[in-house]
């Protein structure tokens, strides 16, 4: 019999990547919650979830985000290559800017939501959610000056989010931090040195004052450490998956999985997403240059999408989770379902997405809610009001420059 | 004014076919060929000081109605000429000569059992030819379609199924995707006689015997015309086909420019999405038009024409995937004197030199690796036989089609890969013809690469695109496309890149025009 | 003397699902096999003492579970155990290892190629695409398109409708995936020439195609729409060797009542006046039955067991032209250990998975072209696997046998026939092959078999030792297998059927055809039928 270390190394193949984070990231993982993101070890959460999810709410944390993918597209034909294949209108970002958008099939499907940083004239940098690269090459087919790099496992990157963030990038040293305004990044000098060029951009998944941080993979823990020491004072603490799950959702935030089917990966093609079904029909810009989807899009526009994702703030305390929703108490005709739902600790709330047939919005909306009691199932009905407006979205979110905390 | 209500790209038969429809509808059509002469691959060019010859060198199954609903026969072609023998050269002499029109024609040198087969097999494959005749002037319906009207066409292919009985119904639908191999072996001995038959079915594309699903629909496509796919050279030889058709077209009030390369089709965009509305020269000189009729091939049309900025991006995988690398080279020889093959007295036929099944498939298994055949085999005519004009008085022209020469030649088509293609092509015609080396005056060798380059094919396919099954009938070249439409309003196809498909037929042309009118009434 | 109400040929796993669902509704049968020992292809043997092989087939995955449950099979012994791990071997050794977890996969994937492992996600969602839409007709008895029964209407028009659903574009995507090639389909989806000859091997296993040869991309499918346990083409080993299969299958026969006798090949099928009413065992007796159904493959069935005279005139040149092309070997070994293969790292997992000896696409389609000139490649694509590794019934402790696929190997070589000589030789191109792969692999060697398809024909009785009784090509796929009219199990002489892989869906180890000839035979004896149409898992 094999010891243990023999075990390991034989099985080294099969383990999970790690971050460029985890030698200190896993040092926080005291319950070994570990998920799987990309092909990444990743923690669903470190210590506790509500604990996490406070840390963003009440002052901050770090999320590592290096599995998301990152993409270069770069070349004298890298904004016509993006423009024809995202639906937002990338001509009028500016050097220096960020802008979230999406990706459609031919048929107007969604295939992948993201946010694009304009590095430089014939520069950007794309960022999804999983890989995507497949789709980018088709896109880039064509274009005689146009080059799609993957950077995924090049890039360290991680999320900074909460009230006292601003606070604590200052304590680190990066000078006018404060000026940094939403959906602009900027580099600083990590620890003064300007050969580890740190960039930051003011986005983020939280619907909160928040940064992302992006470094080569070689000065990657040099970042933690400094942030760190800076944070210490300020409650600083990694959060995982899950907590992710509650504060995106506080925010009106999407998922792929839960919201939307990644188009080009579903098995039946009326098990996909447009945009317009997303309630992202403002991603979409008919004035702009021609982009894939459009005529399809257009189409959809004219009708009305067939579902609409919407918010709903739900009667009492249990979660609707995966249930269907209805027109009337009497619980016959099918609306729509729950594709995301938690009870909201900071609006005290039962808050939820879901996907609605359009038709039926001005209606009442009812939800069937399935719960046990000690083992037992019980049955709910609960009425559901629709809201407009995300559940959480303070004035510290988007103030220039950040109000003190 | 360089305004027009139609811009017809491409001065091939195809495009002359459909402008001279549309200007007959009462269109002012322009029909624009980048070369200097019209014609396409058809086009009759000197190769050699006083030796003229065409890439296309036989005729077999020109539309009669386009021919009628032109007046062709006014403007000096006639369709009905002597049928050419179909060949089957044996280094022996020993031949296989089929020759006269499809039911009535006659077969020597194969023993009386496979004589009495090819009878049988005639007449099944005319029956299930019948079958098909009328959907190639059709226009196919989009696939998918939940319009009862679309679907008309397809409730008619199934009672024109059923209507060949149950027996030949369940037949049809075994033979149609049949290897050629399998039906040659399950009908004949003759191995000469099964690569004859097999020929006009395999010749353009990457397939061999052996291979499934495609070559008997190409046999059953080539039988379509009134001559059963027999071969024949009209009159004044095939110069003749593009003169009467330039003729007719001119007639009908269709005005034709040559030397003038469309370098874009010019497109306009505005809140409901693109459309097209004319055309850029090279020179940089603009036309403008209502619409627009590409008779080019599809991957040129969209991807370099249209440009992928103004389409979609499945869409453009779609077309650049399309199998349309040619597999053909083509070689002119210029002669001195009416070469001598052994066996024959005077080689007026269509010669094949392909002596068994295998002969084919594995000049095949060479050009899979992108090297061209190490014995290549092919089809001879000697176009000046029946057009003397193409040749000096008693000098001649031997044109032939050489199989299989791959477009992309795995270490790129150098001089040297050339010289060594023309030679093995030689050897191999030497061995029937002896005396060849002697009478060649002068000989060229096109490979797919030049073809491409010389008469703006993609890929220097004949067909524009490969008659494979995958890109034949509703999906030629792809479903968005094949109504003769395209995702731009105002821009059509009218080549052989779209149903019913290639060779000198007149169909897509005749299609898309019959297509387009309806969409303007 | 007795009649029967039913008598079937051949005891392989469809000749004794046929029996079985025809026993359980009733009926009197008996299933007659020429060798000593049931099975078929589905057989295990020991061949060696204490080493089990499954000689033949080696692997399950297609086996309809709604047959498995529906004659109990587990009751009968039978336990198919899903199997992890898989290698693909390059031309130079370099390893594309495949792990059951889908992130880690990934992870392997993406050194290869980060484009292939994103496309990977959009390939896998296409191909179950089509898997659910074929799935769906594996158990429902083909229509006739030239029929006017209602039956045969209701049928095409389900079709029509499931094709429909599709939508535009996956419609043209099915069709153009149907007549393509394997090589092209792939093309679509991967540009890493291993990725994508790894992918394509599925495309030619069995079969007398190339990558390169349109309609491979089908027989691709073919392989992979099974559906252990709702993992779509997730492949299992059946516990004890493949014969297990056929022991259960044989267990719910005898239990419903069915009679086996062995060593009793059949020389000829009885026909009077028009219709199958017995037949004559090689040893003369014969035997009288109602019913007479066929497991043989078709051109067996019509030229080596029936009088031209008695069939209707044509089908005995439509079963001259059924095309049962040999062009698959098999060698068995017993090893006195675990063979190691290169560039592994020391997992069991992965050492004891699937070896696929791959190459590239180029030297797939070379390995087709010797096989075109009746030769036998000395770089074959070979397929190995050790159930040893996952079943302790099947070797001594310790000690393993593995299982190799070999594609081609040709039934005719150009240079005469077979000979003992040239089959060792065959052998030692696959033993040298993995030699290569795993350097002392020589030495472990026990014992070994070398099965040509004369071997296999001999044995089992496959003509040209065909694996699927028939080539997979549209020609012979659904409403045309195995000819044209002769779809839906009834063949031209009045009360004889056929059960075997030369039907609908053809081969495989899917039990589907017997079961479906089962139903069409109860349908016209006016018996109860309990044959299940439908698949277990919802889509």
């Amino acid at each position: 019999m094999k010891s243990n270390s023999d075990m390991t190394a034989a099985y080294i193949d099969e383990q999970l990547k790690e971050t460029h984070f985890h030698p200190r990231s896993s040092k926080f993982n005291v319950r070994n919650a570990w998920g799987v993101w990309n092909g990444f070890k990743f923690a669903d959460y470190y210590y506790d979830v509500d604990f996490e999810y406070f840390c963003v709410r009440n002052s901050c944390g770090t999320y590592d985000i290096c599995p998301m993918q990152k993409y270069y597209i770069t070349g004298a034909d890298a904004e016509a290559m993006l423009n024809r294949m995202v639906t937002r209108d990338i001509s009028k970002l500016k050097v220096g800017r960020v802008t979230y958008l999406c990706w459609c099939t031919d048929e107007g499907r969604m295939i992948d939501d993201g946010t694009v940083f304009k590095l430089g004239p014939n520069s950007y940098m794309l960022t999804s959610g999983s890989p995507c690269i497949a789709w980018f090459k088709k896109g880039a087919f064509g274009y005689a000056d146009v080059k799609v790099t993957d950077m995924s496992d090049n890039i360290a990157a991680m999320a900074f989010q909460g009230p006292t963030t601003c606070e604590v990038l200052k304590k680190m040293g990066l000078d006018g931090i404060e000026t940094l305004n939403p959906f602009n990044f900027r580099h600083f000098p990590l620890n003064g040195d300007s050969d580890k060029k740190l960039m930051v951009s003011r986005t983020g998944f939280t619907g909160d004052l928040g940064y992302e941080l992006w470094i080569a993979p070689e000065y990657a823990l040099e970042l933690w450490d400094a942030l760190y020491q800076a944070g210490e004072n300020y409650n600083i603490h990694p959060y995982g998956e899950l907590a992710t799950g509650m504060v995106r959702l506080e925010a009106g935030f999407i998922l792929p999985g839960l919201e939307f089917n990644e188009a080009l990966k579903t098995v039946r093609f009326e098990h996909d997403q447009t945009p317009f079904q997303l309630n992202l029909g403002w991603l979409v810009d008919f004035k702009k240059p021609h982009f894939n989807g459009r005529k399809a899009l257009l189409k959809e526009k004219e009708h009305g999408p067939e579902y609409t994702l919407v918010k709903l703030d739900i009667d009492g305390n249990k979660c609707a989770e995966g249930s269907y929703l209805y027109n009337n108490e009497k619980l016959k005709k099918h609306i729509g379902y729950i594709t995301s739902t938690m009870w909201s600790p900071v609006v005290k709330a039962n808050i939820a997405l879901a996907m609605v047939e359009t038709k039926y919005l001005k209606g009442e909306i009812w939800a069937e809610i399935y719960y046990s009691k000690e083992m037992r199932p019980h049955l709910k009905v609960a009425k559901c009001i629709l809201r407009t407006k995300p559940f959480w979205a303070p004035a510290r979110t988007r103030a220039k420059p950040p109000l003190p905390f | 004014m360089n305004n027009y209500d139609t811009i017809i790209i491409g001065g091939g038969h195809n495009g002359l076919v459909c402008g001279t429809y549309l200007a007959k509808n009462g269109d002012k059509v322009l029909v624009l060929e980048a070369s200097d002469e019209l014609g396409g691959l058809a086009a009759t060019r000197e190769f050699a000081p006083g030796f003229k010859a065409s890439v296309a060198h036989t005729l077999f199954h020109f539309s009669d109605k386009v021919a009628k609903d032109l007046k062709l026969a006014s403007h000096g072609f006639d369709i009905n000429t002597r049928p050419m023998a179909n060949v089957s050269l044996n280094a022996n002499g020993e031949h296989v000569i089929l020759d006269g029109w499809g039911s009535s024609s006659k077969l020597s040198g194969v023993s009386e059992k496979d004589a009495e087969k090819y009878r049988e097999y005639q007449q099944l494959l005319k029956r299930f030819a019948d079958v098909l005749k009328p959907f190639w002037l059709k226009t196919m319906p989009r696939i998918g379609s939940s319009s009862f009207k679309e679907n008309l066409t397809f409730a008619h292919l199934g009672i024109k199924m059923r209507m060949l009985g149950r027996k030949d119904m369940g037949e049809f639908m075994r033979v149609a995707t049949l290897p050629a191999r399998d039906l040659m072996d399950e009908n004949f001995d003759s191995e000469q006689l099964k690569a004859l038959l097999s020929w006009d079915g395999l010749i353009g594309s990457k397939m061999a015997p052996r291979s499934p699903n495609a070559t008997i629909l190409a046999l059953l496509y080539r039988m379509s015309g009134i001559h059963e796919g027999a071969h024949s050279l009209p009159t004044g030889g095939i110069k003749n086909l593009i003169k009467a058709l330039q003729g007719s077209a001119t007639a009908s009030g269709v005005e034709i420019k040559t030397s003038a390369m469309v370098n874009k089709i010019t497109i306009q965009a505005d809140e409901n999405g693109l459309k097209t509305n004319g055309v850029e020269l090279d020179s940089g000189e603009i036309f403008t038009a209502t619409r627009v009729v590409s008779a080019i091939d599809p991957q040129r049309t969209f991807l370099d024409l249209v440009g992928v900025q103004n389409l979609e991006i499945d869409f453009v995988h779609r077309i650049k995937r399309l199998r349309c690398d040619g597999y053909v080279a083509k070689l002119h020889l210029a002669l001195s004197d009416l070469p001598k093959f052994v066996g024959l007295d005077i080689p007026d036929g269509r010669m094949v030199i392909a002596d068994e099944l295998d002969a084919i498939e594995f000049a095949f298994d060479d050009a899979k690796y992108g090297e061209a055949s190490k014995k290549p085999v092919m089809e001879i005519v000697i176009p000046s036989l029946s057009d003397p004009s193409l040749a000096p008085s008693g000098q001649h022209v031997l044109s032939a089609h050489v199989m299989y020469v791959p477009y992309k030649h795995k270490d790129g088509w150098t001089e040297k890969a050339k010289t060594q293609l023309y030679e093995r092509v030689i050897d191999a015609i030497e061995r029937h013809v002896p005396d060849i080396r002697e009478k060649i005056i002068h000989g060229e060798i096109l490979t797919p690469f030049d073809l491409d380059k010389n008469y703006h094919v993609n890929g220097g396919h004949w067909h524009h695109t490969e008659m494979s099954m995958s890109q034949m009938l509703m999906m030629r070249p792809t479903y968005e496309a094949a109504q003769y439409s395209t995702p731009i309003p105002g821009l059509y196809l009218c080549g052989a890149g779209s149903h019913p498909g290639g060779g000198l037929m007149g169909g897509p042309g005749h299609n898309a025009a019959k297509e387009i009118m309806k969409e303007k009434s | 003397m007795k009649k029967y109400d039913a008598i079937i040929i051949g005891a392989g796993h469809n000749g004794l699902t046929n029996g079985a669902y025809l026993a359980k509704a009733g009926l009197d049968v008996l299933v007659l096999e020429k060798n000593a020992y049931i099975g078929g292809a589905a057989i295990s043997r020991e061949l060696q003492e204490g080493w089990t092989y499954s000689s033949c087939s080696y692997m399950s995955s297609m086996l309809r579970q709604a047959i498995h449950r529906d004659l109990n099979l587990s009751k009968h012994g039978l336990v198919l155990v899903p199997f992890h791990g898989m290698v693909n071997y390059g031309t130079n050794g370099e390893a594309l290892l495949d792990y059951s977890d889908a992130g880690v996969a990934y992870n392997h994937l993406r050194k290869h190629s980060p484009h292939d492992a994103d496309s990977m996600f959009r390939f896998q969602a296409d191909l179950a695409r089509y898997a659910q839409l074929i799935r769906k007709t594996l158990m429902r008895t083909p229509p006739d398109p030239t029929s006017f029964k209602p039956r045969d209407i209701k049928e095409l028009l389900w079709m029509a409708k499931e094709f429909w659903k599709l939508g535009e574009k996956e419609l043209y995507e099915y069709m153009r995936f149907f007549t393509t090639s394997a090589e092209e389909f792939l093309d679509d989806y991967f540009e890493n020439d291993l990725v994508k000859a790894a992918m394509a091997t599925p495309g030619i296993i069995g079969t007398a195609l190339g990558v390169y040869s349109p309609g491979s991309a089908y027989i691709l499918l073919h392989h992979v729409m099974g559906d252990l346990d709702g993992n779509s083409g997730a492949w299992g080993l059946a516990r004890g060797g493949m014969g297990a299969i056929s022991n259960a299958i044989a267990g719910a026969y005898k239990e419903y009542g069915g009679e086996i006798r062995t060593n009793a090949g059949v020389d000829k099928i009885l026909v009077e006046n028009g219709k199958a009413v017995g037949v004559v065992l090689e040893n003369g007796d014969e035997l009288y039955a109602n019913v007479v159904v066929s497991n043989l493959d078709a051109k067996r069935t019509f030229t080596k067991c029936m009088d031209k005279k008695d069939l209707p005139p044509g089908i005995y040149e439509k079963a001259e032209n059924f095309k049962i092309r040999g062009s698959s070997g098999k060698v068995n070994i017993a090893l006195s250990g675990l063979p190691k293969f290169i560039n592994l790292p020391d997992n069991r997992f992965i050492n004891r998975g699937m070896q696929s000896l791959v190459g590239s696409i180029d030297t797939m389609e070379r390995a087709y072209d010797c096989w075109k000139r009746g030769r036998f490649s000395d770089d074959p694509f070979v397929e190995t696997v050790i159930p040893s590794a996952w079943d302790p019934t099947v070797a001594p402790p310790g000690k393993h046998w593995m299982s190799c696929f070999v594609q081609y190997c040709p039934p005719v070589l150009s240079d005469g026939g077979w000979t003992p000589e040239k089959r060792d030789a065959f052998g030692k191109t696959v033993i040298d092959k993995i030699e290569r792969h795993s350097p002392g692999f020589k030495d472990l060697i026990v014992h070994m078999e070398v099965r040509t398809p004369v071997e296999i024909e001999n044995e089992v009785g496959l003509t040209e030792g065909n694996i699927f009784q028939g080539e997979l090509t549209i020609d012979q796929l659904f409403f045309n297998r195995p000819f044209p009219g002769y779809a839906q199990y009834r063949m031209p002489v009045k009360n004889m059927y056929m059960c075997g892989a030369s039907t609908h869906p053809g081969g495989g180890v899917s039990a589907a055809c017997g079961a479906n000839a089962a139903r069409e035979i109860l349908i016209d004896l006016k018996k109860p039928n309990s044959v299940p149409e439908d698949s277990v898992y919802d889509d």
